[in-house]
């Protein structure tokens, strides 16, 4: 994704002169306090709500109506967001189903889908039958069935404990690097975006703004190990330190 | 009702926990309770009657009343049978008319306001006092008892469904414009299944009222003769002090209510139990 420049500001300024550029294959964590247009700047990359001024600009792929890239952006709300009245299956099938994919042709993708995310046991389960990091995982495999480019997740695992939290984690990780897509990750845990990124994009608030641009290149394949390595916690203090001067920059009430 | 669901999901589990079953006493119990009440009761109706000497003009006992349901049921039939097809024409008109007008409703919040005065002075309007007014109106009285029973149903069903269709989860408004989706497949595949709850509740307010105002708007009506409802037998057996076969067209309309409660329910039943709060049982 070349030249996702954005600019822009709403009613009460969420953002202001924000300017981004996402590389292709990118783990890039969107990081900041929580105000701070994150979710806000995601929404607009989905096309969801439009910039009050800005654009965003598409490296060459087919653009729909609405100017965003047709079936290329997945999308991981806060909340799994499943419809209660339909299964897993149900759930996955959507986007295809919207795009006019028959239930037969699509299923084969869909069960490969649940079974990346584990999940392929419970195509017929409801909603309400599973926990709260499974239905987290439907959510996942709902974005990526559509084999998107680009996947945005909007602190996906905010409400889910700690165990679940990394073990997700690692089973986005896992994804990110098998399937090769582009994955832009609000968070406010410096922990998680330390943990997953390969770029970390600091916000400040008022206005929303990039504040600092950290790219991460590790020496060791992020895994259990990584978790309390010397060069994690060298990284999270490095993060830490520019999330605290975001804050201070953005008249730090947090 | 809910222990069947869960069978195929214990594939990954290690141990397979049967799921706890009701006892068979508790579900005979479970029936044997209502039933065995309502027949006490029965009895002691049939008791008093006998035992206190009361005159059938007075208070019939629930042999007179099974009686007269046998010896009348020919008259009692037709108009059970004009009853029943006056409920259920209102009931199937009202569903239509109300699902279709609150669809049109949430397209356009003006089209919402310009119909919101009607909708608010026709509710509020007691219905039944515009019957006589209808009969003048209408070709024939059970056109104009139709119209009553439409009006009264049709309201309960608008407005929970206009709430159901507005009651949609933001974010999976969002998902569906993210994939593109379009007015229609917005409509059928989010917006109609995300009100079903909503849309059930009015079915059941709507199935019950269109019985009880098809019976007012007949006493408001005052219709007679061939051709007339179980309320217009209600009356004359009334007026004839013929009491057991009051009761029996009572409890024909009781009996109608009942089934049609049943009826009800158990769509609401089969459509929700998979995923709704509402009908799915409570495990702790």
């Amino acid at each position: 994704m070349h030249g996702v420049s954005k600019v822009f500001s709403n009613g009460t300024l969420a953002l202001s002169d924000m300017s981004l550029t996402v590389e292709r294959g990118e783990f890039l964590s969107l990081l900041g306090p929580s105000g701070c247009g994150k979710s806000t700047a995601l929404r607009i990359i989905a096309g969801l709500g439009a910039p009050s001024s800005g654009r965003i600009d598409w490296p060459s792929s087919t653009i729909n109506a609405k100017g965003l890239p047709q079936g290329d952006i997945g999308f991981v709300f806060q909340d799994p967001t499943l419809m209660p009245w339909a299964t897993v299956f149900g759930n996955v099938y959507l986007p295809l189903k919207l795009q006019g994919v028959g239930k037969d042709v699509a299923r084969p993708r869909i069960m490969e889908t649940l079974a990346t995310v584990g999940l392929a046991d419970f195509a017929e389960a409801y909603p309400r039958e599973l926990s709260g990091g499974m239905k987290m995982r439907v959510s996942i495999a709902r974005a990526l069935v559509t084999k998107p480019k680009l996947l945005l997740m909007d602190e996906p695992f905010a409400a889910l404990d700690e165990i679940t939290r990394q073990k997700l984690n690692d089973d986005v990780l896992k994804l990110w690097r098998q399937s090769g897509v582009t994955v832009i990750f609000v968070t406010h845990s410096v922990f998680e975006s330390a943990y997953l990124s390969s770029r970390i994009v600091v916000m400040r608030s008022r206005p929303g703004q990039v504040y600092a641009d950290l790219p991460l290149a590790t020496s060791t394949a992020r895994s259990e190990a990584y978790r309390t390595s010397e060069e994690y916690r060298a990284t999270t203090a490095l993060v830490s330190k520019a999330l605290q001067d975001a804050i201070h920059a953005g008249g730090g009430s947090h | 009702m809910a222990e069947a669901v869960d069978t195929n999901l214990g594939t990954d589990a290690n141990t397979v926990i049967a799921p706890p079953s009701t006892p068979v006493g508790e579900q005979v119990a479970r029936v044997l309770v209502p039933v065995g009440m309502l027949l006490i009761a029965i009895a002691i109706w049939q008791l008093y009657v006998v035992l206190s000497g009361t005159p059938k003009y007075i208070l019939p006992s629930p042999v007179d009343v099974g009686g007269a349901l046998l010896t009348d049921w020919p008259t009692l039939l037709p108009s059970l049978w004009v009853t029943l097809s006056i409920t259920f024409e209102a009931l199937i008109l009202a569903l239509i008319g109300g699902v279709g007008l609150a669809i049109v409703l949430v397209q356009s919040k003006w089209i919402e306001l310009a119909l919101f005065p009607f909708a608010v002075i026709l509710q509020v309007t007691p219905i039944v006092a515009i019957a006589p007014l209808l009969l003048i109106y209408a070709p024939n009285t059970q056109t104009a008892l139709l119209i009553v029973a439409f009006l009264v149903a049709f309201f309960p069903i608008l407005s929970n469904m206009v709430q159901g269709l507005k009651s949609v989860d933001h974010n999976l408004l969002n998902l569906f414009d993210l994939y593109g989706a379009g007015r229609w497949q917005q409509l059928v595949y989010l917006k109609i299944p995300a009100s079903m709850p909503y849309f059930m509740t009015g079915l059941r307010i709507g199935g019950g009222l269109s019985l009880i105002a098809a019976v007012v708007a007949e006493f408001a009506a005052g219709s007679a003769g061939a051709g007339s409802g179980l309320a217009f037998r209600l009356l004359e057996s009334g007026y004839r002090l013929n009491m057991p076969r009051l009761y029996a067209a009572l409890i024909l309309m009781t009996l109608t209510g009942v089934a049609i409660f049943g009826v009800t329910s158990f769509i609401s039943w089969l459509v929700l139990h998979r995923w709704h709060e509402s009908a799915v049982r409570r495990e702790n």
